[in-house]
C-alpha cells in the first residue's frame, strides 16, 4: 500500500527520538562542548612540542638543531637557527642547542613526520587544541619558549609512548656512560703501561732498586689497574 | 508577441491583463508579466561554486528550458592546490600527508593507495600484521563513506537533516576507532611504505568488534526508514540513467559503474592486499539509475562487515612494518610503477616515476571522483534541476579529489 514505506521510516524516527533518552550511548553521541569534554585519546595529536628535561625549559631543552626536521616537514613550517656555541645534553656530550626554533601553526598540518624523522626524542605531539587568537601573524608563530614542555608533560599525555622514548634516552645514557668508563680505562690502564715501561728502564738502568722489581708486573694485571680516575 | 523584446515586462501589459489581474500584488504582476511571451527561450544558471548541494566548490553551469535541463557543463579547479607539483617537489614521505587530503572521507584508503605504488617502485615487503590493518582500515573506511554518502544523498533529495544526522552519529564511532588508532579522526596520516606507521593500541581490537557486531543493527534501521521509502524511490527511481556501455567507455568506476551493472571491482580484479583470503560478494545493480547507485552503497557496507568481522579475529602478532624500509634517505631505484586499489569512490591510482632522487620525478594521481564527474551531463539531460541535484549526490565526489 502506498504509504506503508513511510509510516514505517516515522516508527523508525519515533525509536531514534525515545532512544537518545533511553540508550544515550548508542544514539546521542555528541557532548555539550565547553562544559563537557571527550577525554583525549593516547595517540591523538595536534602540534609539535619541544620536550625538555631539567627545571630551566630553555637550558634543558633536548633539541640539538640538527635541522632534520626542518627539512623533512612537508609543508616547510619549521625554521631554526643552530647556536654558535655548545652544551652538555642530558647525556654529558657537547651539543649544539637551537637559537631559535619557530613553528608556524598556520602552516603547520599535525602530520607529525617531525616526531617520527627526530632522532634525539625531542619533538613530540601535544594535545592542546584550543589555539585560537586575536594576533593572525605572530600569535600563531610559535617560539620555543611556547614549545617547550617538560617530560613529565609528555608522560602525562602519551604513556605508552613516554615510557618507549625514556627506555631509548636511558639506554642511550647507559651506552654513553659505559663508553665514557671503557675509554676513561683504556686511557687508564695505557697511562699506566707506559707508567710501567718508564719504571721497567728505570729498573734495568739503575743497579740496586730491588723494590721496584715486584711493582713491574703489577699494572699488567687487569683487578690492579686503578678504578676509571681523570689520570692524564 | 516578439521574443527579442526589451525584458522589461511592463511593457508586455495589456488591458485584458490589468483588468484579470486588479486583485494581485505588484509582485505577482511582475513576476507574471516578465515570464509571458518568453516560452522556449533558453536560461542559463550557474548553480554553484557556492551553492549548497554542489558537494563544495563545485559549479554547474545549466542551461534551462523552464524546468529541464537542455545543457550541462561541470566546473570545476576551485579547490586546486598544486597536489601533484607539490608531490614533485618533496621527498617520497612528504606526499604521504598530501593524499590525506586528496579525498579527505576516506584518507586512509588514499594512503593505501599511495603506499602500494611507492612499494611496487621500491619493491618493498609489507609484513602480514600490517596488511590485516590495511584491510580492516580500508574496510571501515569503505562503511564510513558510504554511511555518509547515503545521508548527504537524502540531504540533496530535501530530507533534511534526519537521516544525514544518522548517518553521522554512526560515522562518529568508526571516526572514534580511527582516531585512537591514528591520532586524527580524517587526517590519518597512517600508512608508510612497507607497512604502517604504529601498531594498533591495546584494546582496538575488541572495540573495533564492538562496532563492526552493532552496525548491522543501523543499517537496518537505515534501511526501514529509507529504502523502502515511496518519497525516495519516485525521486530516485529511472532518474540520473547511466547505461553499462557508456560507464565502461567513460572510464566510470566504483560503485557507480557497478551500479550500471558491470562486474568490475579491483578487489577482485587485482587481488591486491590479502583480499583474496576473505570470499565477498559484488553488488551489481539493474538500471543504472539513482536508486540503484544507493542500494549498491548500502549493500557494500554489509559485504565490507563480512570481510571486517573474519579479519578482526583472524589479525596475527608480528611487526607492521618492513624492517628495510626507512623513512629518511628514500631513494627508490630509477623506475616507474603505477598502484591502483578500490576505494569506496573507485579506482584511485597513484603514478609514479622515480629517476633516484629522493623526490618523485612525475606523480600522477587517477582520481575516481573527477572520472565519475564527466558524464554527469549525460545523465542529467533532460531531466529537471531537482533530478540533476540529486543525480550528482548519487557520483559521491569529493572537490578535495576532484580539483587535487
Amino acid at each position: 500500500m502506498l504509504g506503508t514505506g513511510i509510516l514505517k521510516g516515522m516508527v523508525e524516527t519515533a525509536k531514534n527520538f525515545a532512544g537518545s533518552y533511553t540508550d544515550p550511548a548508542n544514539r546521542l553521541t555528541t557532548v555539550e562542548y565547553p562544559e563537557q569534554r571527550i577525554a583525549s585519546k593516547e595517540n591523538a595529536r595536534q602540534f609539535p612540542m619541544l620536550i625538555h628535561d631539567t627545571e630551566d625549559p630553555m637550558k634543558g631543552l633536548r633539541c640539538v638543531a640538527c635541522q632534520i626536521c626542518e627539512k623533512e616537514c612537508p609543508p616547510q613550517c619549521i625554521y631554526i637557527v643552530k647556536s654558535k656555541d655548545k652544551r652538555a645534553d642530558y647525556k654529558g656530550q657537547m651539543q649544539f642547542y637551537p637559537a631559535t626554533f619557530d613553528i608556524d601553526i598556520s602552516v603547520c598540518m599535525s602530520c607529525q613526520i617531525c616526531v617520527e624523522v627526530c632522532p634525539f626524542e625531542s619533538i613530540k605531539m601535544d594535545t592542546e587544541f584550543e589555539l585560537s587568537n586575536t594576533d593572525r601573524f605572530g600569535g600563531l608563530l610559535v617560539h620555543k619558549e611556547q614549545l617547550a614542555k617538560s617530560n613529565e608533560h609528555y608522560r602525562k599525555i602519551h604513556p605508552t609512548e613516554a615510557a618507549a622514548s625514556d627506555a631509548v634516552l636511558a639506554a642511550e645514557t647507559a651506552k654513553a656512560q659505559a663508553k665514557a668508563k671503557a675509554d676513561a680505562e683504556a686511557k687508564a690502564k695505557a697511562a699506566a703501561e707506559a707508567k710501567a715501561k718508564v719504571e721497567a728502564a728505570a729498573a734495568a738502568g739503575p743497579v740496586g732498586a730491588t723494590a721496584s722489581a715486584p711493582a713491574a708486573p703489577k699494572p699488567s694485571s687487569p683487578a690492579a689497574a686503578p678504578p676509571a680516575a681523570p689520570a692524564a | 508577441m516578439d521574443p527579442t523584446a526589451p525584458v522589461d515586462g511592463t511593457q508586455f501589459m495589456t488591458f485584458h491583463d490589468l483588468a484579470y489581474d486588479a486583485g494581485k500584488t505588484d509582485f505577482q504582476r511582475k513576476a507574471q508579466s516578465v515570464g509571458q511571451g518568453r516560452e522556449g527561450e533558453l536560461l542559463e544558471v550557474a548553480m554553484g561554486p557556492q551553492h549548497p548541494s554542489t558537494h563544495g566548490v563545485f559549479r554547474m553551469d545549466v542551461v534551462l528550458d523552464g524546468e529541464t535541463v537542455v545543457k550541462l557543463k561541470p566546473v570545476f579547479g576551485y579547490l586546486h592546490r598544486n597536489h601533484e607539483k607539490i608531490a614533485e617537489n618533496t621527498s617520497y614521505l612528504g606526499s604521504m600527508p598530501y593524499t590525506d587530503r586528496l579525498d579527505y572521507f576516506c584518507s586512509l584508503t588514499n594512503n593505501w593507495a599511495y603506499a602500494l605504488s611507492v612499494e611496487k617502485l621500491a619493491g618493498l615487503q609489507v609484513p602480514e600484521r600490517a596488511e590485516y590493518i590495511r584491510l580492516i582500515t580500508a574496510e571501515l573506511t569503505r562503511v564510513l563513506n558510504h554511511t555518509c554518502l547515503a545521508g548527504f544523498l537524502l540531504q540533496d533529495m530535501g530530507a533534511l537533516g534526519t537521516p544525514l544526522m544518522y548517518a553521522f552519529r554512526e560515522r562518529e564511532k568508526i571516526l572514534d576507532l580511527i582516531e585512537s588508532l591514528t591520532g586524527a579522526r580524517m587526517m590519518c596520516n597512517y600508512m608508510r611504505f612497507g607497512g604502517c606507521r604504529c601498531d594498533l593500541p591495546p584494546g582496538w581490537l575488541d572495540a573495533a568488534k564492538k562496532v563492526v557486531a552493532e552496525y548491522p543493527r543501523f543499517l537496518d534501521e537505515f534501511e526501514t526508514l529509507l529504502s523502502g521509502n515511496e518519497i525516495l524511490m519516485a525521486r530516485t527511481q529511472g532518474v540520473g540513467k547511466l547505461s553499462a556501455e557508456l560507464a565502461i567507455s567513460a572510464g566510470i568506476t566504483g560503485p557507480m559503474l557497478r551500479a550500471s551493472g558491470v562486474d568490475y571491482d579491483l578487489r577482485k580484479v587485482d587481488n591486491y592486499g590479502i583480499y583474496s583470503r576473505y570470499p565477498f560478494r559484488v553488488p551489481l545493480g539493474d538500471h543504472g539509475d539513482v536508486y540503484d547507485r544507493y542500494m549498491i552503497r548500502m549493500l557494500e557496507m554489509r559485504e565490507s562487515l563480512k570481510i571486517l568481522e573474519p579479519a578482526l579475529k583472524d589479525i596475527p602478532e608480528g611487526p607492521v612494518v618492513d624492517p628495510k624500509a626507512k623513512l629518511r634517505g628514500f631513494r627508490p631505484k630509477a623506475g616507474e610503477a603505477y598502484g591502483r586499489i578500490e576505494t569506496p569512490k573507485g579506482e584511485l591510482g597513484f603514478y609514479l616515476i622515480s629517476d633516484g632522487s629522493p623526490n618523485p620525478y612525475r606523480y600522477r594521481v587517477r582520481p575516481p571522483s573527477l572520472i565519475n564527474l564527466t558524464i554527469l551531463e549525460d545523465m542529467c539531460l533532460g531531466q529537471t534541476v531537482a533530478d540533476a541535484i540529486v543525480t550528482l549526490g548519487s557520483v559521491d565526489i569529493v572537490l578535495g579529489e576532484v580539483d587535487r
